[in-house]
């Protein structure tokens, strides 16, 4: 998942669909189109963290670039149907454990060579092999021989030395000719193509191997509807049509100037000046009492995105165990006014374990998001009180003060145990005392999916050993269930697994959901046309002047 | 004076070194692990958080790290912050900016302060005297985001006067707006250390003397009164200069300023010794040199000091 | 020269204090003059009755009375609770029931300014103390003594001032005050004090030791000197009182500027915690609403303002009675 610094993974950008919604009322009928040929707009940026390498993009700033610049084997459709086939000519499998993917010819590079299958086997060994350090070397741990190029630290505490691999070649890769190759998993798993259209998964042309990878994120070299052209440090990304580009999703217009503000109230003032065509997040402070629909009136913008902001407990501390006492705490939280009050009604109250967005969601099997004072009660009452402060953290360097107070005062309110909220200064400090089970109080976390599957909203954060699953939460039949269904073949039959276990998971409440995210967007008036992905991003392929 | 000089030269090395190991060493203690908040909620791979420390040596012991530093900023190497960047190039793009501004914040602080400062020293517990105090007291009272979003709204939005964020080509007319922002915060001090001044030395018998021989109350003021009462403004607005230096990491931000202030600070939230080290050394740099000119200039304002 | 039992030797009035000949002998000496013919008032009895007179003295005592009030007592004041809402008022308007209307979490806004008052001033005036008194005894003896004292104690002051004070504060407040840390409120305070001054001394160590170099080779200072004064003697009774005014100025105005850099501390996640509220806290968690509730920045603003103006205007009056030039 892609953390966006704007926010430090309070919204995060992966791949995942969702309903795109364009505020501009224009009919496509008015063809303006002859302004679009060669058009150009200027949006607001975030300087990447990183050179522009696809595997080691975790964050929203570089992400959205590289969204742009490459096609992957599979997109996610902005209307929200199922994943379909990009660079892909097919994928097939009878047992979804081996996989035959044919690619389609003669795509290009921007550099003019052209996509073949072993582009995408070497990005992919690229990736996995650990002494190259990628963040996003986990995406490949289903493929058959990862372990074998990724080697773990032996004593798992901390940088040490880790053993060299063996080989740098995973062995459920298998290039069969130019446009065909075969993937070999460690074990069934259904949801395994839907994963394919992650940044992760992208192709990289034979010129990424004979160059430093921070060489090449410098001036990337991607297959999609735009490339690059240069790149001024927190100032400017310039992007241009590839004009050799054969798949579906053209560029209808010609320039893109990615324009890198630290600020979204600066980007927001140029919006509103016309200074700006986009803006992917309206700021907080125009948010409030709506502002920004008066500033922007039918350019004004709003999505959903599969992300749900979270407060997770730390079932490794022995004051919180006992379910009744978690259960209280979530029947406390009025959630509905916490949306309503801290972010003015335009994010929806949390209703599910996973976010609705998802495929194989069961929209309100969260029973305890409810707001229940009196059940609240009763249960910590039953729980025997708590002992101490209950303190629910959160990193300072984001914006999150807010909704952790508000939740912490409804807690207090409701069970008159002593709470409130703190911040911890950086994100890195927050992550590290997480990581190290250091936690003393309920704590934030924003999930957004990494692929369109209920799956990726159990997997990783409710079953034992999972990558985000930091509470230390375990229950040995969610993990079986869970288990059970990703191995199914069929994505229905998984679906219906997962259901039973995240029945368990809300009688244990190993942490809270509470809200869903969602984006709010604005554009100039140049713009005639435009959709915007599942995330909020802006689908650079569909503007219209 | 030229010895002295040479001495107050000489002596900008130990402070050079002892500046630069202690910034390290600060940034060193940071808590949290640098890595630890790249991947979001997930946690980093443990070959990606080993492959780093051991590209940055950040498992060597401070000292060693410390003199592998200055070794390379010996030869003109800055190092390279965690994404690759070199830092040389983020301060040969971003360091001008921030000079720009500081200097156009500095010169509005000056003219605004001293103006405002002379005119209330000469007229002290008038109506202007109260007002310039009230409003310098309120530029102060609000934090730097307010002033600059709510001038940035008004002037630039709402009026349409100025461009809401500066371009890149760092106009002077597009600087003007974050400039008196900037500065804002240091106003009120320089108008009210002016005015103190003022006040005290428009009894002295110079001015008497200047007054009494029939010189114009211009001559009087600009010549001999201000000459002799802007040391203590001189001595703040010098520091002023140094921190307004170090970037405002507000002020840029709002204003969308490629300047460096930001990464200091996300240098410092994330780590990364060297390039916190290699920005402020440049600060630093200026800073001294900035100190040595002001005290220069106390003796050519003031003839009683000399150096020897 | 403000010494009046060595008057008559020492002070030989300098070139720039034409007014000061008469300060030793009061324009109207009074009844304790007589009383006391050996031992006359001092230069703070003289100060006083000076004082005495200033209407705008009594209005910036009584008002820094009333805040200190606020600080020790915030109960005298208003029996609501300031640590307590309801998100269901949140941000609304003021009104006869909450005067000063409710913030984001529905807490009244001005139980919170009463209740904000003692972390504010207590923070901002004691740190402003200890700035001023440590910065300015090192600008006094850097000043007073030149030569590599100068030097040794200037260079100091430089690595000091060439820290930036996010990561000053960053590293002092997480060693100490680090999540998990369960210090007490005094505890926290007295770290956010000590952080502040150790990040702003060098300022006022420069303003001192400016006004001693312009100060130090005027005549009535050489003539002590000439005249065998110990050198403590020459600071105190001569030096001191003739350089404070910069530093005086300087350190009622940066009253305000501490409040706010308490909440920038705070907003870091490295200063005072909730419950404690700080009229900096207040003012920024009231920026994001500023377009639709300005009322929430008003308040606070307000009272940081006044307390500030208050300060300063006793500052000033304090100074202009202790500064025989002015007389």
């Amino acid at each position: 998942m892609r953390v966006s610094k704007r926010a430090s993974g309070a919204i995060a950008v992966g791949a995942a669909f969702a309903l795109v919604a364009s505020g501009c009322s224009s009919d496509s009928e008015s063809n303006e189109g002859g302004n679009s040929a060669d058009g150009a707009i200027t949006i607001h940026g975030v300087q990447p963290e990183n050179p522009l390498v696809p595997a080691n993009t975790t964050e929203t700033g570089g992400g959205k670039v590289i969204d742009w610049m490459w096609t992957g084997l599979v997109e996610y459709p902005n209307d929200g149907s199922a994943p379909r086939n990009a660079v892909a000519e097919s994928i097939e499998t009878t047992d979804s454990k081996v996989f035959t993917i044919k690619i389609k010819q003669d795509t290009k590079f921007h550099d003019g060579t052209v996509v073949k299958a072993k582009n995408f086997v070497d990005a992919w060994n690229w990736a996995a092999y650990s002494p190259n350090g990628v963040q996003g070397a986990s995406f490949f741990a289903d493929i058959q021989g990862f372990d074998d190029v990724n080697k773990a630290d032996p004593d798992g505490e901390g940088p040490q030395q880790a053993p060299e691999p063996t080989t740098d070649k995973m062995s459920g890769l298998k290039v069969v000719d130019d446009w065909t190759f075969e993937v070999t998993l460690e074990a069934p798993t259904a949801v395994w193509p839907t994963k394919l259209g992650y940044s992760a998964y992208v192709p990289l042309p034979d010129a990424f191997f004979t160059q430093k990878p921070e060489d090449f994120g410098r001036k990337p070299i991607g297959n999609g509807p735009v490339k690059f052209v240069s790149w001024e440090d927190n100032v400017l990304i310039k992007l241009t049509r590839f004009d050799d580009y054969t798949l579906r999703d053209k560029m209808k217009i010609k320039d893109v100037d990615v324009k890198l503000y630290q600020d979204e109230s600066a980007a927001y003032s140029d919006l509103v000046s016309g200074n700006l065509d986009w803006v992917e997040q309206v700021p907080v402070s125009a948010l409030a009492g709506d502002k920004w629909k008066q500033d922007l009136g039918d350019r004004a913008i709003t999505t959903t995105t599969p992300i749900t902001g979270i407060i997770a407990f730390p079932v490794y501390d022995k004051r919180y165990q006992d379910v009744r006492l978690r259960k209280a705490v979530s029947l406390s939280i009025n959630r509905q006014e916490v949306v309503d009050k801290i972010f003015f009604g335009t994010r929806p109250p949390a209703t599910s374990w996973a976010n609705p967005l998802a495929p194989g969601t069961v929209d309100g099997n969260c029973t305890v998001c409810t707001y229940n004072p009196e059940e609240a009660k009763k249960l910590y009452a039953e729980a025997g009180g708590f002992e101490g402060e209950m303190v629910f953290y959160y990193n300072a360097d984001s914006s999150h003060k807010e909704w952790m107070e508000a939740v912490a005062q409804q807690v207090k309110t409701t069970l008159g145990v002593e709470a409130r909220a703190e911040g911890m200064p950086t994100f890195a400090v927050f992550r590290q005392a997480i990581n190290a089970k250091q936690m003393k109080g309920p704590y934030r976390a924003a999930w957004q999916q990494d692929y369109p599957d209920v799956e990726n909203w159990i997997n990783p954060l409710y079953v034992t050993g999972g990558s985000s699953n930091d509470g230390g939460y375990s229950n040995p039949q969610v993990d079986a269930l869970a288990k059970e269904a990703g191995a199914q073949a069929d994505l229905a039959a998984s679906h219906a697994k997962f259901a039973e276990a995240v029945k368990l998971i809300d009688a244990d409440v190993p942490a809270l959901p509470i809200y869903y995210y969602a984006n709010q967007a604005g554009h100039s008036e140049k713009i005639k046309k435009l959709e915007v992905t599942a995330v909020g991003e802006l689908d650079i392929t569909s503007v219209e002047l | 004076m030229g010895r002295y000089l040479l001495r107050r030269l000489l002596q900008l090395v130990p402070v050079f070194i002892g500046t630069t190991f202690l910034i390290y060493w600060l940034v060193w203690s940071v808590p949290g692990d640098p890595f630890a908040g790249k991947c979001g909620e997930r946690r980093c791979p443990e070959q990606y958080v080993a492959f780093m420390t051991e590209k940055y040596q950040l498992d060597q012991p401070v000292l060693v790290q410390y003199a592998h530093y200055m070794q390379n900023l010996f030869q003109g190497d800055f190092g390279e912050t965690f994404s690759g960047r070199s830092v040389n190039d983020i301060i040969v793009a971003a360091y001008p900016n921030t000079l720009k501004l500081a200097l156009v914040a500095l010169a509005i602080e000056a003219l605004i302060g001293i103006t405002a400062g002379v005119l209330t020293g000469l007229r002290r517990n008038g109506f202007l005297d109260n007002l310039v105090l009230v409003s310098t007291l309120f530029l102060i009272a609000l934090p730097v985001f307010v002033i600059g979003f709510v001038l940035q709204w008004l002037l630039g939005v709402q009026w349409g006067i100025v461009r809401p964020t500066v371009s890149s080509e760092m106009r002077l007319t597009e600087l003007l707006v974050p400039g008196f922002v900037l500065g804002s915060a240091s106003m009120a001090y320089v108008a009210r250390l002016a005015r103190t001044s003022i006040a005290e030395n428009r009894r002295a018998d110079y001015v008497r003397t200047a007054i009494a021989k029939g010189l114009p109350m211009r001559r009087v003021v600009g010549v001999h009164l201000l000459r002799n009462s802007l040391i203590p403004v001189v001595t703040l607005l010098g520091t002023d200069l140094g921190a307004l230096m170090g970037g405002a990491i507000v002020t840029e931000g709002i204003f969308a300023v490629n300047g460096i202030g930001r990464e200091v600070y996300r240098a410092i939230v994330t780590k990364e010794s060297a390039t916190v080290v290699s920005i402020v050394v440049v600060l630093v740099l200026v800073y001294l040199v900035m100190n040595l000119l002001v005290d220069l200039l106390y003796a050519a304002l003031d003839p009683r000091i000399r150096y020897e | 020269m403000s010494d009046p039992t060595s008057a008559s030797i020492v002070s030989t009035p300098p070139s720039h204090q034409p007014t000061q000949a008469g300060s030793t002998a009061p324009a109207d000496a009074g009844l304790p003059e007589n009383a006391r013919r050996d031992k006359p008032r001092g230069l703070l009895g003289d100060a006083w009755r000076d004082l005495r007179r200033k209407p705008l003295f009594w209005i910036s005592a009584t008002l820094i009375l009333v805040f200190v009030l606020m600080a020790a007592f915030p109960w005298l004041f208003t029996s609501k609770d300031a640590v307590n809402g309801a998100l269901a008022n949140s941000r609304v308007e003021p009104s006869g029931d909450a005067w000063f209307g409710y913030d984001v979490q529905g807490r009244d806004v001005f139980a919170r300014v009463i209740y904000g008052a003692r972390a504010s001033i207590l923070v901002a005036v004691v740190a402003v103390l200890g700035t001023l008194i440590f910065g300015g005894t090192v600008g006094i003896i850097a000043g007073y003594r030149g030569g590599w004292v100068d030097a040794l104690l200037s260079r100091i002051a430089d690595v000091f001032f060439g820290l930036p004070f996010v990561l000053g504060a960053i590293v002092i407040l997480t060693t100490f005050n680090g999540s998990g840390t369960s210090n007490s409120e005094w505890e926290i305070m007295g770290l956010v004090i000590i952080s502040l001054m150790v990040l702003s001394w060098p300022v006022s160590m420069r303003l001192m030791r400016s006004s001693v170099l312009a100060t130090k080779e005027a005549d009535y200072i050489v003539a002590a000197r000439a005249m065998g004064a110990s050198t403590s003697r020459i600071i105190i009774k001569h030096l001191l009182p003739n350089c404070l005014a910069p530093l005086l100025v300087y350190g009622t105005i940066m009253v305000g500027s501490f409040i706010g850099a308490e909440a920038t501390l705070s907003f870091l996640g490295v200063g005072l915690k909730s419950p404690v509220v700080s009229w900096g806290i207040m003012i920024s968690e009231a920026q994001n609403y500023i377009r639709v509730s300005p009322f929430l920045l008003f308040f606070p603003a307000g009272f940081l303002v006044t307390a500030v103006l208050s300060f300063v205007m006793l500052g000033e009056t304090v100074r202009e009675a202790l500064d025989p030039k002015l007389r």
